[in-house]
């Protein structure tokens, strides 16, 4: 994947699978400490030790579609080739964490990336679910809850297709303000 | 940065597009984007953002929605459209240069674009 956003879009997805209603996606990009940390939490399903153990093998899904798993694998050596590494946490029944560390001016650290358009991928999902994100840069945060647009909106989709550019902008908006999130 | 867009404007929106909402959604289009890791590993996000792009340059109503993968991790990016009263029809291999063609071809004309469709699913198929 050419940029962190499209593995992070494939972490949310993966929460959203395993039926979450809630997500967290925290990005702390730290410039004084050299990381760029994403974490992503969902609540999920969850997973056994030993189910946590096989998923950063690419030969492991739970997917009956097809036989082979890269979303962890893939972040997983994205991060490792970066002087970082990945980490996961889970519990059967609560859900599931993933922390992905990077040192953040790393020459193979690949862009952020479009976050507004990863984040409209899951908030399009025909899984409805709840996103909390929090970007934090230069001392600087942007936090979007979808709870807040949701209740805003009073029973109108935030996938209404009047709505939808409003909220991707919205987005945009406030990750600009950021300076240069998303570069 | 001041903040231009607030949640008052949001909820003005919604009270513009409240009424016309059951309408829509019994009547509309929807389109419909892979979003597992082979769909984004193949682009599967751009694709929708040029769908998106798409539809708001030419005033389409359509919804969007992503779903994860369904196995044909091959043809990614998978984009179906549905239309009330229409067979479901899904494209393989669909990147964002393909998507005004696919737009002006089948939303806007009506006409399926055969070469690019990998499957399609009567009501009949989906228990409606």
């Amino acid at each position: 994947m050419r940029e962190l956003s499209q593995h992070i879009l494939d972490l949310l997805q993966n929460g959203l699978e395993a039926g979450a209603t809630r997500l967290e996606l925290d990005i702390d990009d730290d410039e004084q400490a050299n990381l760029l940390t994403i974490r992503v939490c969902d609540n999920g399903r969850g997973m056994s030790p030993e189910t946590v153990k096989a998923v950063t093998d690419p030969f492991f899904t739970t997917r009956t579609t097809r036989h082979v798993g890269l979303g962890l694998p893939l972040l997983k050596a994205a991060a490792e080739r970066c002087g970082g590494g990945l980490t996961i946490a889970s519990t059967p029944g609560k859900g599931t964490e993933v922390t992905a560390t990077l040192v953040r001016d790393h020459i193979d650290r690949a862009p952020l990336g479009d976050m507004a358009v990863t984040l409209m991928g899951v908030l399009l999902s025909e899984h409805e679910c709840d996103l909390v994100y929090r970007h934090r840069q230069g001392g600087e945060v942007f936090e979007l809850d979808t709870a807040e647009l949701r209740e805003a909106l009073d029973g109108v989709p935030l996938s209404h297709p009047q709505v939808r550019p409003w909220v991707q902008a919205y987005i945009r908006e406030g990750l600009d303000g950021l300076n240069g999130a998303g570069a | 940065m001041p903040k231009v867009k607030s949640l008052d404007e949001l909820r003005k929106l919604r009270d513009q597009v409240k009424d016309d909402i059951s309408t829509r959604i019994e009547t509309g289009t929807t389109i419909i984007v892979g979003m597992g890791t082979c769909g984004i590993a193949a682009g599967a996000r751009e694709t929708m953002h040029a769908i998106m792009q798409e539809l708001e340059s030419r005033q389409i109503n359509a919804h969007v929605r992503t779903v994860g993968c369904i196995g044909m991790c091959s043809r990614e990016p998978l984009v179906d459209i549905e239309q009330a009263g229409k067979p479901r029809v899904t494209y393989g291999n669909v990147y964002p240069d393909m998507v005004p063609r696919l737009i002006e071809e089948h939303l806007k004309n009506g006409h399926v674009v055969d070469e690019w469709v990998v499957g399609r699913k009567t009501t009949d198929d989906i228990g409606l």
